[in-house]
């Protein structure tokens, strides 16, 4: 009797025992801890933390360790383990006025309540290899060497020498009734829950910036560059970005009154845009939105751009262009699903590939049959 | 934030029984019910993040989760086999959350989760089907917008469907969908049948067994009950028509089944075998042979095992 050879199972776990192989890599240099990366990797575990949905900067970093780097991995890791938590209800919103700055600039006005605050950004660091950071020190901390730039006026505690007040930049325009206002959906109902309800179309703003703080912070970026070039027609402004952190409030039903939860950090943008008026509202300065967690600026501004373009329909504009359809914005800015159904191409397709081949060679046979019958039909008409 | 859920190093996390939480199993049979109740019409639904990846089965593991239970069979399938990696992984999901009982046999089976394939031995009542889908929507490739989409099929609107089979006439002489061929399922919707071949399309039709379809990444769910009229589109003059060999399989000689095509070596050769492996194994142990049954053995691919 024979039966079929089954080596599917085996060579799965094998996979299994290589990847950890691989991940581990030389054995002769130490193994990096998972609080290394959440203290050295920040920035990583910032967009790990966004597109897996998830605030927690331990699990952030033990994705990054466990996926070998590989962020969308990791942030697949993050979303896997997030659908099995438990909900016990909705956060207060978020006051991003009361944040405790690290850093907020503005590119509307020289100066404004609060001040400029560069706080840490690579902007307008040289990008010029520090090789000193091949080095390997011992713990460093207070050492004076290892922070080469430390003076000691530098580094007061930021909080002491900043405005304790430091109004958001829109808020200024829209004292001055500039700014459209943001008013919530009449009603204002809880928000649209992505992860729970299937999204249908047209989406509401609640569905598409939810959609985008989980995007992929690439494709935000390609897209929020195509409106710039000129894909979409807006001429942005940064109104304001800050970064900083911001408590999160909840209410106990059992309670009835709010308990501070933690702090989470945030980056949050927002853009000026050309105006829009019409005969019963006067022209006003339109708003692009973006937040995300931890010390995201590129991806806070990217979406911030997408936000206001997918307001085109609201305000009556073309939408001609990728970056102003919500369909198209929000189906193909999941990394991870994304990632899943290009990545099943690796799967076995043979079946499929089976009919196409018995299709295409069909049509080729038939093709040759009927060309060698012309031919025979008129032998002479060559001569 | 400062709290922290990582479980001990000796915790085990606990996972509910087929690892979706009762909530979600309720919120998928109630797409379940109404896709059932609407044949061909797809229901959104919540898809939950799974930890498989999106577009390698979530779907049809969502829906398998949500309707298995201890008293469960379960046959998982990939291009009709059991040992394919995708159908060992998933099987292995449901071994380990929902210490499900498996097997390869057709007729033995409760559930049949399948990827790209129908089971050449007929199914049978009682029998449920789990298809994954990669794309439920028939008209995507034609209007790639959902909310038009969703407007044709409320309305019935289907002429661009025939106008593109027209078109593949018109130039090749046939249809040339060859897999995931559009039928029209109750005289009502036309449904996406999952990329299957189009050899496997006539099995839909009446089937005695609840075919059920899950498309995670897309959120969608859609269903044909039991004994539901399901036509291939085709025209009068140019009749559906299924993948046709040849030469039957080398190693079974089974000229009714669906043949994956095995490369031999580089100098052309070829051997066709079937696809669905439980059915050439069922008919080898019936003591069929075919003509490259030898040389399979001698290359590997079967083990001729002592009685």
């Amino acid at each position: 009797m024979y039966v079929a050879v089954k080596g599917g199972e085996a060579a799965i776990l094998a996979t299994h025992d290589l990847v950890a192989e691989a991940r581990r890599g030389d054995p002769a240099v130490p193994e990096i801890s998972v609080a290394q990366i959440r203290e050295q990797q920040a920035l990583a575990c910032a967009r790990v933390m966004n597109e897996g949905s998830l605030y927690d900067q331990d699990l952030a970093a033990l994705a990054l360790k466990q996926s070998q780097g590989d962020v969308i991995e990791a942030a697949f890791l993050m979303r896997a383990y997030r659908t099995t938590l438990p909900r016990f209800g909705s956060s207060q919103p978020l006051d991003t006025a009361a944040m405790a700055i690290r850093r907020r600039v503005s590119a509307t006005y020289k100066d404004l309540p609060g001040g400029q605050v560069l706080g840490p950004t690579y902007d307008y660091t040289h990008r010029l290899f520090d090789f000193t950071l091949m080095e390997e020190r011992q713990s460093a901390v207070g050492s004076g060497q290892s922070l080469p730039t430390a003076n000691p006026d530098r580094r007061l505690p930021i909080a002491d020498r900043l405005d304790s007040h430091m109004p958001r930049v829109p808020d200024i325009l829209g004292a001055e009734g500039l700014m459209e206002a943001e008013e919530p959906p009449e009603g204002d109902p809880r928000p649209f829950d992505l992860t729970r309800d299937p999204v249908s179309f047209p989406a509401d703003r609640d569905v598409r910036l939810q959609s985008m703080a989980r995007g992929d912070e690439g494709f935000l970026l390609g897209l929020g560059y195509s409106v710039q070039r000129g894909f979409g027609g807006t001429h942005p402004f940064v109104g304001e970005v800050r970064v900083g952190e911001v408590a999160v409030e909840f209410v106990p039903e059992e309670l009835g009154f709010a308990v501070d939860l933690g702090d989470v950090t945030l980056t949050e943008c927002q853009m000026v845009n050309q105006f829009q008026g019409s005969k019963e509202v006067p022209p006003q300065f339109t708003r692009g939105y973006g937040l995300v967690f931890g010390h995201s600026e590129r991806k806070a501004m990217s979406m911030s751009l997408v936000d206001r373009a997918l307001k085109s329909r609201d305000f009556g504009e073309a939408t001609n262009y990728p970056a102003q359809q919500d369909e198209f914005v929000l189906y193909h800015a999941d990394n991870v699903e994304a990632a899943g159904f290009v990545e099943h191409l690796k799967l076995p397709h043979y079946v499929d590939f089976q009919g196409e081949l018995e299709l295409i060679r069909r049509i080729r046979k038939e093709r040759e049959e009927r060309l060698a019958q012309e031919r025979d039909a008129m032998p002479e008409a060559a001569e | 934030m400062t709290i922290h859920q990582i479980p001990a190093e000796d915790a085990k996390p606990a996972y509910n029984y087929a690892y979706l939480d009762e909530q979600t199993k309720r919120m998928i049979r109630r797409a379940l019910l109404k896709a059932v109740a609407v044949p061909g019409y797809q229901v959104p639904f919540g898809s939950r993040e799974m930890p498989l990846a999106r577009g390698w089965g979530t779907g049809g593991i969502q829906i398998t989760a949500a309707i298995i239970g201890p008293a469960d069979t379960l046959k998982v399938i990939d291009q009709g086999a059991d040992d394919t990696t995708n159908a060992v992984s998933i099987r292995k999901f449901f071994e380990r959350t929902a210490d499900a009982r498996t097997c390869e046999a057709t007729d033995e089976a409760t559930i049949i989760q399948t990827r790209h394939r129908i089971p050449e031995a007929p199914l049978k009542p009682g029998q449920v089907m789990v298809y994954q889908v990669p794309m439920p929507e028939p008209l995507r490739r034609l209007e790639p917008r959902e909310a038009e989409t969703r407007k044709m099929h409320a309305w019935a609107e289907y002429g661009l469907m025939q106008v593109k089979l027209y078109e593949d006439i018109a130039r090749y002489g046939e249809i040339t969908k060859t897999y995931d061929y559009p039928v029209m399922v109750n005289d009502r919707y036309v449904m996406a049948p999952s990329p299957i071949p189009k050899f496997d399309n006539p099995k839909m039709h009446m089937s005695p067994a609840l075919q059920l379809f899950g498309a995670g990444r897309e959120k969608r769910i859609y269903a044909l009950p039991p004994y539901t009229s399901v036509r291939s589109l085709d025209f009068e003059d140019h009749p559906f028509r299924i993948q046709s060999w040849t030469q039957p399989c080398g190693l079974c000689g089974a000229a009714d089944s669906y043949l994956d095509e095995v490369v031999i070596d580089d100098r052309g050769g070829r051997m066709f075998v079937c696809s669905d492996s439980h059915y050439c194994e069922t008919r080898r142990a019936q003591g069929h042979r075919g003509t490259m049954l030898g040389d399979a053995a001698a290359s590997g691919l079967v083990e001729e095992t002592t009685p």
